[in-house]
């Protein structure tokens, strides 16, 4: 049967296993919604603006491990895509984004609602396509979902000029067994004398860390990883993006490390001496000034791309490969081998880990100091979270304090579990990403972790939500200002508070959820707060929005002292360096 | 240092964009730029010059390599290669300049009263010098086709 270049991408689609689309309608991607509304593959998922399908599509690939499909019309649409295609560059996540485009011959003429996608796009997409022919949307989307997925994954593109949809036009539809690039061929499997060589560095380590990023969980490596450290016994560090990759509870783990890592993650990466990187990239929040990096340690360093690998920080020993692949052929070698590590050495270590941690800690710092205030302090906000869901919920973020308290005070045992946005850093991205969650695991607690200003920035996915009924949980972190630009203002700026509050005009965040047709609760005192955040939770069928104001002059600690500073220099309250 | 970077793509609309794109995006510059259809037409070759340490090469070969429709990424300069460049002057009746270019493989295309039109090749760095030794006099307009080059010996660019 012959199909139109409309019917061709729902079936090319729906051949990829794609379950949600999310998107927004407009006049150069009308055909293709023509065909939308013939289907019944995948579900269309109308977000309130196409920032909102981006973030959607990304949060449903980062919790579920399967590429993000998000749909957009030309010009304006295409553009609104932009941020949430840079999101999911930075932090290599695979989706697709469709745009529609104007009609071939009107592409150059400054046509209404035309914009050079394909340029736009080019520096944040890992590959992009314009359709050319309408027989080829087929390949196309074979090509873009392989590109998307495999080796570092990332977001690609495809452009499809309206004339390429036209419903009169039909075609064949031809499905490749396989895809084979002559031009792209990601490495899976390490060298293997680049494994000996780590054994044997790992092997001969007396202060070895382990240090996981992001990486780990898009490779599916966490079972791996697991299974290298039941060997090595080595401390345990995970970035931003790698939270979750390493269980929290374990006894080994230190927590984040970086520029809001804990005291002990970071002091141990000062004073290694062998660094083991997998799936991590040594990005500046992670290193501090690079040259003060952690003077005395090797580096083995695990990734997919090879230009990860001495970019920042020169590898002793690099490894490509996959994660998961290289990881295996790691713990076999290591089991392998003839040396054994020096145990009493890294109990040694170990110790000193415990006595970090002991000294400058994170919940130390907490409970010795902060509880008595009857202001909420937004740490606890998270730890009763944490409570109140038994650790076990997916949470999204947006960006600021609030993201990083979530990332030091929900301790993460799962991988997937801990959505956001690292490496660009993009406000509006948590509740959009909650959806993408929802959706894919309806029965699972999502939640939405989220500040004053953030929430503003997608907010209009209220709407969203109340159509296809997601009962998400949204708990936003008020302290009535930019809080991560008012801690820098506060640390570096003497206290200048540049556009940075609102207090005088926040909406009522109550109300606000109540007009979407939702259940809106405002917590103010320390008092309410566990009982407010049982009732949310107890509300099973409802988006509940819980606004909860907290102590407005908190900041976030350890803190990297920056410029010029290693990563052992922290300052480890107001005031105060460690 | 001057570095020669060959890279062989497919010749695919937009694919040369990615390439120079990723230049500009990365925080590196294009000293000069050549580019042309390769074997069966499908593919095409890059030569680019650009300045850098040894890390800033490196990565931006790896860089490069990244770009999904780039097939093979070399740095002639690593090793022992061939590098020429070819350029086209027109200028005002000037023994001198005939003269110099002469020397650089020239030849005559356009003789008339007014102005001469001659190509030399040569390396790069013999044509910057005959092109500072001609000066601003008489000089009224050069086309460089940037450095191409090959590595020396058995090593190859192709799939």
């Amino acid at each position: 049967m012959k199909l139109s270049g409309g019917d061709l991408l729902m079936r090319a689609l729906k051949d990829e296993g794609v379950k949600f689309v999310f998107g927004y309608p407009g006049g150069a991607a009308l055909h293709i919604y023509d065909s939308i509304f013939k289907q019944k593959a995948f579900e269309h998922i109308l977000v309130r603006h196409e920032q909102g399908a981006t973030h959607a599509a990304d949060g449903y690939s980062r919790a579920t491990g399967k590429p993000g499909v998000a749909l957009v019309t030309s010009g304006p649409g295409a553009t609104n895509a932009i941020t949430g295609l840079a999101t999911a560059f930075m932090d290599s996540i695979p989706l697709v984004v469709i745009s529609g485009q104007v009609q071939s011959h009107l592409i150059g003429t400054d046509s209404f609602q035309e914009t050079d996608m394909i340029g736009i796009s080019r520096p944040i997409v890992k590959h992009s396509f314009i359709v050319q022919n309408t027989q080829d949307i087929p390949r196309i989307v074979q090509e873009a979902f392989h590109i998307a997925t495999t080796g570092r994954p990332g977001p690609v593109v495809i452009d499809i000029p309206k004339d390429k949809t036209d419903p009169s036009q039909l075609f064949e539809y031809k499905r490749a067994k396989e895809i084979s690039l002559r031009s792209y061929q990601p490495r899976v499997l390490p060298h293997p004398g680049q494994i000996k060589k780590a054994s044997k560095k790992i092997l001969s380590a007396e202060r070895p860390v382990i240090y996981a990023g992001g990486g780990v969980i898009l490779g599916n490596a966490h079972k791996e990883l697991i299974s290298l450290n039941k060997l090595l016994k080595a401390p345990v560090t995970n970035t931003l993006m790698g939270l979750g990759a390493y269980p929290a509870k374990d006894k080994y783990f230190m927590g984040m490390l970086g520029m809001h890592g804990t005291y002990q993650a970071n002091m141990a990466m000062h004073n290694a001496d062998v660094i083991i990187g997998i799936g991590a990239r040594f990005d500046d929040r992670i290193t501090n000034t690079p040259s003060m990096f952690a003077p005395n340690a090797k580096i083995v360093h695990i990734d997919v791309d090879p230009a990860s690998i001495s970019k920042i920080i020169n590898a002793d020993i690099p490894i490509v490969g996959q994660v998961k692949e290289s990881l295996i052929a790691l713990i076999k070698e290591i089991k392998r081998a003839k040396i054994k590590i020096d145990s009493e050495a890294l109990d040694r270590w170990n110790i000193q880990i415990s006595q970090w941690r002991e000294k400058h800690g994170l919940d130390h710092d907490l409970y010795l100091s902060k509880i008595k205030s009857s202001m909420i302090a937004p740490q606890v906000v998270v730890q009763e979270l944490y409570h109140a869901t038994q650790g076990n919920a997916f949470v999204t973020s947006d960006v600021g304090q609030h993201q990083m308290f979530v990332a030091q005070y929900y301790h993460f045992n799962k991988p997937r579990r801990w959505i956001n946005s690292g490496g660009l850093g993009t406000m509006g991205f948590g509740l959009p990403a909650a959806m993408g969650v929802k959706l894919a695991f309806p029965k699972q607690e999502v939640v939405c972790v989220t500040g004053e200003g953030s929430i503003q920035m997608c907010i209009q996915e209220l709407s969203t939500c109340l159509q296809y009924n997601l009962p998400i949980k949204i708990i936003n972190i008020n302290n009535e200002a930019l809080g991560m630009v008012r801690q820098w203002q506060d640390m570096n700026y003497g206290g200048r508070h540049s556009a940075s509050t609102y207090s005088d005009s926040l909406p009522d965040f109550v109300k606000l959820a109540q007009s979407y047709g939702h259940v809106g609760m405002k917590v103010t005192k320390q008092s309410q707060l566990k009982k407010t955040l049982e009732k949310a939770f107890a509300m099973k069928d409802r988006l509940v929005f819980v606004d909860v104001y907290v102590d407005p002059n908190e900041h976030v600690y350890p803190m990297l002292v920056a410029p010029n500073g290693s990563t052992k220099d922290m300052w480890i309250k107001k005031n105060t360096k460690a | 240092m001057k570095r020669i970077i060959s890279i062989l793509i497919e010749n695919k609309p937009g694919a040369l964009a990615r390439v120079v794109g990723l230049f500009h995006q990365r925080g590196y510059n294009i000293e000069t730029l050549n580019v042309g259809p390769v074997f069966d037409g499908s593919f095409s070759r890059m030569t680019v010059t650009t300045r850098g340490s040894e890390n800033d090469v490196e990565q931006i070969t790896k860089q490069i390599n990244k770009i999904i429709d780039v097939i093979k990424v070399s740095d002639l300069t690593e090793g022992d290669h061939h590098e020429y460049e070819f350029v086209l002057i027109k200028f005002k009746h000037s023994e001198k300049i005939q003269k110099i270019l002469k020397g650089l493989n020239g030849k005559i295309h356009e003789k008339n009263k007014d102005v001469m039109v001659m190509s030399a090749w040569g390396s790069s760095s013999d044509i910057e010098v005959a092109i500072k030794s001609i000066g601003k006099v008489n000089l009224l307009e050069i086309a460089r086709s940037g450095s191409i080059g090959l590595h020396e010996g058995e090593k190859v660019l192709k799939i």
